[in-house]
């Protein structure tokens, strides 16, 4: 029984509405090995690894353990046939000790007397120090670092006695020390039998860890290669693909003045984590900057810090020859700068309210739209109906709230409020997420067109498509470092998708 | 000594009915439900009370009575906010209004009639007399210690109000826990409203909780959702109130009306000493209290 | 396997209109079950209210008084409801503003009418208002749920009132009764005819009106719109969500302190005992059932005006007025299920 592999995927197949997130997969994993599934944002990793842990149901197809086909609905489910996920942000009740989340979900024994969850701390470090994990088990969660953190997930997997482990992103948190460490464990794991599978951004790990590695794009499988047989340059092809996209009209056009320039800005993140490093960024008038990099390496941070919604710790930031003494979201937008931010629904939109509502939010102050504290109403009307032709917003009228609109006209909305502002620079967050092509085609042209008049947008995306479409520069992000830069014309996908793993 | 002494069971007596409702506040809070329908849970449990015993001269029927009304109630506001997902804080709002109009409708016919010798006392020497509901409100103090911090079931009761998603991947029945802690809390409030009847002023009156229900409100949040610090919180505040009412007693030349604020400004005044304290540090609460809980799709 | 299950509109809706309706008749319906169970006829006992409280010109003009209160209240509080400050203590700002009112009348006495109402008004909303600030900045300074310090406030008006009534102020003409003396005539607000309904009722009008201009047509309108919808959002647009509650938390209270003001110098020409009965919380129902819309609250207002005049004229049958609390309970619980039930739809389940 040996030789069978310890987990197969059938043609499994996943669909969400029209789109499928995973189109006929194939993939085997043996016992004792690690194996890594890379891919871009929306490759459909996730979709996969949900699959197997009993988040997503498949659409069709079949999982197969150690020969057999098995059903896997629920997380119980796939806890009962030994295999455990580790999420990329992890489900621990922060309140509870470490050794407490271990043993969360036993009912047995009723009773929890003091010496009994001692013994059970103890064990638990024990197992936690054999697999070379080691936390203070008896410590909230919540004082424990990011790391040990997902060390106490890992070890509620070995506790639990799975023999399958998902890990997702694993590394993304980790500071490169830990990250050696976490290695180390899953060769010794891998040395007793547990088959492994993780995802990752990070060529470098990769190669540092896997066996076997697998490749995603756009929802299929393209293929499994051997550690051994293949090097960096050849996963970062098959990551990123081939250019495909028909060019557009692009005129090639000459920089003009500085507009922004960062001198070594850093941010500290929410979590107390430096978010930006030392950035230093300088953006003209006139060009499309892109910025390149893979989720959560200080994107959100950077567009934050501009639209005046973060503070930053040190370093300048000069806009139109002004200096900034600190963060202001009214400053920011009087001095002519333009956000459409991640996610429109969360902070960009107000779902409830119609088109006009929503039309005014960045422009209400002014004496355009209002006048002595009214808003002038009538005039405003016309001015929204005017927009929403313009930029060919299908709504079914002007009061409809907007959450009943499609994603693409409520981008499309969001743009016309952010591009009518007669914006200086316009930050755009993943503008085309969510969105058909047409859509997209729609989004890119008015990027294009600001460029056009001589208006500069810093264009944050993790599509490089889109990226080398558009941008005159890329620079990319890392850790909350820039990575390096290219120019338009010098852009190379392969080394693109290597800096943006953290490879130079 | 004496007057001590007298104090110390007044300041008990007063407490005892707050500290069931507390308690009940604290076991829906861990579940991560708002419970607002105290004051109305508290007049139904008054008025049941008072109705059934009238009526019977009975008291395990009383307060099996008063038992089913609060978990009936509270039965409503679980389904309203566990499985409805409804605004939490307006539901309990709607139970106290609701709760408000009912008792006084029901109760009409027997306001004013006192109730007496209702409940049995047990001598304690030198203690003195302890009531029934005094002795039981103890033993639900170390009932439900053990129960939050010495059982599965009170780290699967945290679990689901601190973050019920990760509650739910580990196996725990969310919904089932919520439910199960919103009606047993809502029969405690109801308890609490019964012993505040049949001890504390044995008379029905239409509104005689007089915000004690929204007090006990107060009280969860000084007690640090724990059983003994409600012990602590309730009967401290019965020793307040107490003792503002001996004031009045011994001929204070305060007026009575600025002594009978003592306990709303004190409330006030405690919120605002545990708010200033907490600002910077995280809060006790549970993390997930008011939010409801909705299962990750699964296609 | 179940092949059908519910799930909520996802859309997001807002539920049809005659999910009110139908809320409103269950209500009335399950009440219906507790009159029945007094050996009542309940369609004796609803005719009764209606006639009571709309049939007759003293019953509609008294159905009007009731109103007001519960219109000023009830727009303060939606006001507060948009933004998710959750004020329930209208009925503390609303006892603070009549004091406030009457203490013109007590310390200023002989006031001619030009002057001594512009100043009570003025009184009544600036109590109200700085009654409802006390609940806002230890909301704003401290985190502190503001539900438990406005409910606890209107606890301490409460005693604050009957300080007064029955101390300082009282009428010492009055044999003992709990009130300050009676106003004059250039102290109260002019009533039209020879009914009790009063110029308070103008105010509440006006008051309705500036309401929904405010919020619909001026620059802070829409940020407490915006605010209400999406925090954050508002916070994109630089939004200062702190002064916001500060703002609904002074207007709440001065809308209500008017209420006060009014039913002192319109109504009770007098501060007694016992101003309220209770109309801060009718109000939260009122706001509720309106959907917070400032029209919407007029007609609730009235609607809730007529329940609580009914109460008192089934009371001739033997029944108790707390009957109409009950239905306005009764009334919000259906309510808050409804509009959520009005929203779920049944739906197959795909094949697996």
């Amino acid at each position: 029984m040996d030789g069978l592999p310890a987990v197969e995927f059938h043609n499994l197949v996943k669909q969400f509405g029209t789109v499928l997130a995973s189109d006929h997969v194939n993939l085997s994993l043996a016992k004792g090995e690690i194996h890594a599934l890379l891919g871009e944002n929306g490759a459909g990793k996730s979709t996969v690894m949900c699959m197997l842990s009993g988040v997503y149901r498949p659409t069709s197809g079949e999982i197969r353990m150690n020969g057999t086909a098995v059903k896997i609905h629920s997380p119980k489910d796939a806890a009962k046939l030994g295999i455990g996920m580790v999420f990329q942000n992890f489900r621990l009740v922060q309140t509870l000790t470490a050794a407490e989340n271990v043993v969360l979900g036993d009912s047995s024994p009723f009773w929890r007397t003091r010496r009994w969850m001692e013994r059970k701390t103890r064990e638990i470090e024990a197992l936690a120090l054999r697999v070379g994990l080691p936390f203070a088990a008896g410590r909230p969660v919540a004082r424990l670092s990011v790391g040990e953190q997902q060390r106490v997930e890992i070890v509620k997997c070995l506790y639990r006695g799975n023999s399958v482990l998902i890990l997702d992103e694993p590394t993304s948190v980790l500071t490169p020390a830990e990250a050696d460490q976490l290695f180390a464990t899953l060769r010794k794991l891998k040395s007793e039998g547990k088959t492994i599978i993780l995802t990752t951004h990070k060529l470098k790990e990769v190669m540092a860890v896997a066996d076997r590695i697998s490749v995603m794009r756009k929802g299929q499988m393209l293929a499994t290669l051997d550690r051994a047989q293949t090097s960096e340059r050849e996963i970062a092809r098959l990551m990123v693909g081939q250019d495909r996209s028909p060019p557009k009209t692009r005129v090639p056009r000459e920089p003009g003045e500085p507009l922004l320039i960062m001198d070594k800005v850093t941010v500290v993140s929410d979590r107390g984590r430096h978010a930006l490093d030392e950035v230093s960024l300088t953006l003209n008038t006139g060009e499309i900057v892109g910025i390149a990099g893979v989720a959560g390496n200080g994107q959100k941070e950077l567009a934050e810090v501009l639209a005046g919604l973060h503070v930053w710790k040190s370093g300048t930031i000069t806009f139109r020859e002004f200096r900034w003494k600190g963060p202001s979201v009214r400053g920011s937008i009087k001095q002519g700068i333009a956000h459409v931010p991640e996610d429109r629904m969360i902070s960009g939109l107000a779902g409830g309210l119609g088109s006009v509502d929503n039309l005014l939010v960045k422009s209400y102050h002014s004496d355009e739209r209002a006048n002595l504290g009214f808003l002038r109403t009538a005039l405003n009307r016309l001015w929204s109906q005017g927009l929403v032709e313009q930029f060919d917003v299908r709504t079914a009228h002007l009061d409809a709230p907007v959450k009943q609109m499609s994603g693409g006209n409520q981008q499309k909305l969001l743009f016309a409020r952010e591009i009518h502002q007669r914006p200086h620079l316009l930050i755009a967050v993943h503008p085309s997420q969510g969105l058909d092509v047409g859509a997209t085609d729609a989004v890119h042209n008015l990027l294009l067109g600001l460029r056009a008049e001589g208006r500069s947008v810093l264009l944050i995306s993790e599509d490089l498509d889109e990226l080398l479409l558009l941008a005159d520069r890329i620079v990319v992000l890392f850790a909350g470092r820039v990575m390096g830069e290219m120019t338009h014309e010098r852009a190379d996908r392969e080394q693109l998708g290597m800096m943006m793993a953290g490879v130079t | 000594m004496e007057l001590f002494t007298q104090l110390l069971t007044a300041a008990v007596a007063s407490g005892t009915p707050l500290l069931f409702v507390t308690l009940g506040g604290i076991f829906i809070e861990k579940a991560g439900i708002i419970q607002l329908g105290a004051e109305g849970l508290m007049l139904m449990g008054a008025v049941t009370a008072a109705g059934v015993y009238l009526a019977t001269s009975s008291l395990p029927v009383t307060l099996l009575a008063v038992l089913l009304v609060g978990g009936l109630l509270g039965l409503l506001h679980a389904f309203l906010t566990v499985t409805l997902r409804a605004n939490q804080i307006v539901s309990g709002l709607a139970l106290t209004l609701f709760g408000g109009g009912l008792s006084a409708y029901l109760g009409k016919a027997i306001t004013g009639i006192p109730l007496s010798g209702a409940v049995p006392k047990f001598d304690f020497g030198v203690l003195g007399q302890v009531d029934l509901f005094t002795l039981s409100s103890l033993a639900l103090v170390v009932v439900l210690q053990i129960a939050f911090f010495h059982t599965s079931f009170g780290l699967h009761l945290k679990a689901v109000g601190d973050n019920p998603a990760t509650a739910d991947v580990m196996g725990i029945r969310v919904q089932g826990m919520r439910y199960f802690a919103v009606i047993a809390g809502s029969m405690l409030m109801g308890l609490g409203g019964a012993n505040l009847l049949m001890v504390f002023s044995p008379t029905w009156i239409e509104g005689m909780t007089t915000g004690r229900g929204w007090i006990a409100i107060a009280l969860v949040i000084f007690a640090r959702w724990n059983p003994l610090g409600a012990l602590a919180a309730c009967w401290f505040f019965g020793f307040l109130d107490t003792l503002g009412f001996r004031l009045q007693l011994a001929g204070s030349t305060v007026p009575p009306y600025f002594l009978k604020m003592l306990p709303y400004l004190l409330t006030i005044a405690v919120l605002i000493l545990v708010g200033w304290r907490t600002q910077h540090r995280m809060s006790r609460a549970p993390q997930a209290l008011g939010i409801p809980y909705i299962r990750e799709q699964r296609f | 396997m179940n092949k059908y299950r519910l799930e909520l509109d996802p859309s997001g809706r807002e539920s049809p209109w005659w999910v009110t309706i139908v809320a409103l008749l269950l209500a009335f319906s399950l009440v219906a079950v507790f009159i029945l169970a007094t050996g009542k006829n309940a369609a004796t006992v609803y005719a009764k209210m209606l006639t009571g409280a709309f049939g007759t010109e003293f019953g509609l003009t008294e159905t009007l008084v009731k109103a007001i209160p519960l219109m000023l209240c009830g727009l303060g509080v939606s006001l507060a409801y948009r933004i998710q400050v959750w004020n329930i203590g209208a009925e503390g700002q609303f006892v603070a503003g009549a004091m406030a009112a009457t203490a013109i009348t007590v310390y200023l006495p002989g006031l001619p009418a030009w002057s001594a109402l512009p100043l009570m008004v003025l009184a009544g909303i600036a109590s109200g208002a700085l009654w409802g600030l006390f609940t806002a900045l230890p909301k704003v300074l401290f985190g502190v749920n503001e539900l438990i310090i406005s409910l606890m406030l209107n606890y301490v008006a409460l005693q604050a009132l009957d300080f007064v009534v029955y101390g300082p102020w009282r009428d010492p003409a009055g044999k003992n009764f709990p009130g300050t003396p009676a106003f004059t005539a250039a102290e109260s607000l002019p009533v039209w005819g020879n009914s009790r309904l009063h110029m308070g009722l103008l105010l509440a009008l006006v008051a309705v009106v500036a309401a929904w201009v405010f919020v619909q047509k001026t620059r802070w309108g829409y940020e407490l719109r915006l605010l209400g919808a999406n925090s954050e959002a508002a916070r994109h647009a630089g939004v200062n969500i702190k002064s916001y509650a500060v703002l609904v938390m002074l207007l709440s209270g001065g809308l209500a302190g008017l209420g006060g003001m009014a039913e002192v110098s319109g109504v009770a020409h007098r501060l007694l005992y016992g101003i309220s009965p209770g109309y801060g919380y009718t109000a939260i129902i009122v706001a509720w059932i309106a959907r917070l819309n400032p029209f919407g609250i007029v007609v609730s207002a009235v609607l809730f005006g007529g329940l609580i005049v009914g109460g008192y004229s089934v009371q001739t049958l033997g029944l108790p007025s707390s009957i109409s609390n009950l239905l306005q309970g009764a009334v919000l619980f259906f309510l808050i299920a409804g509009s959520i039930l009005g929203k779920v739809r049944v739906r197959r389940r795909e094949a697996a």
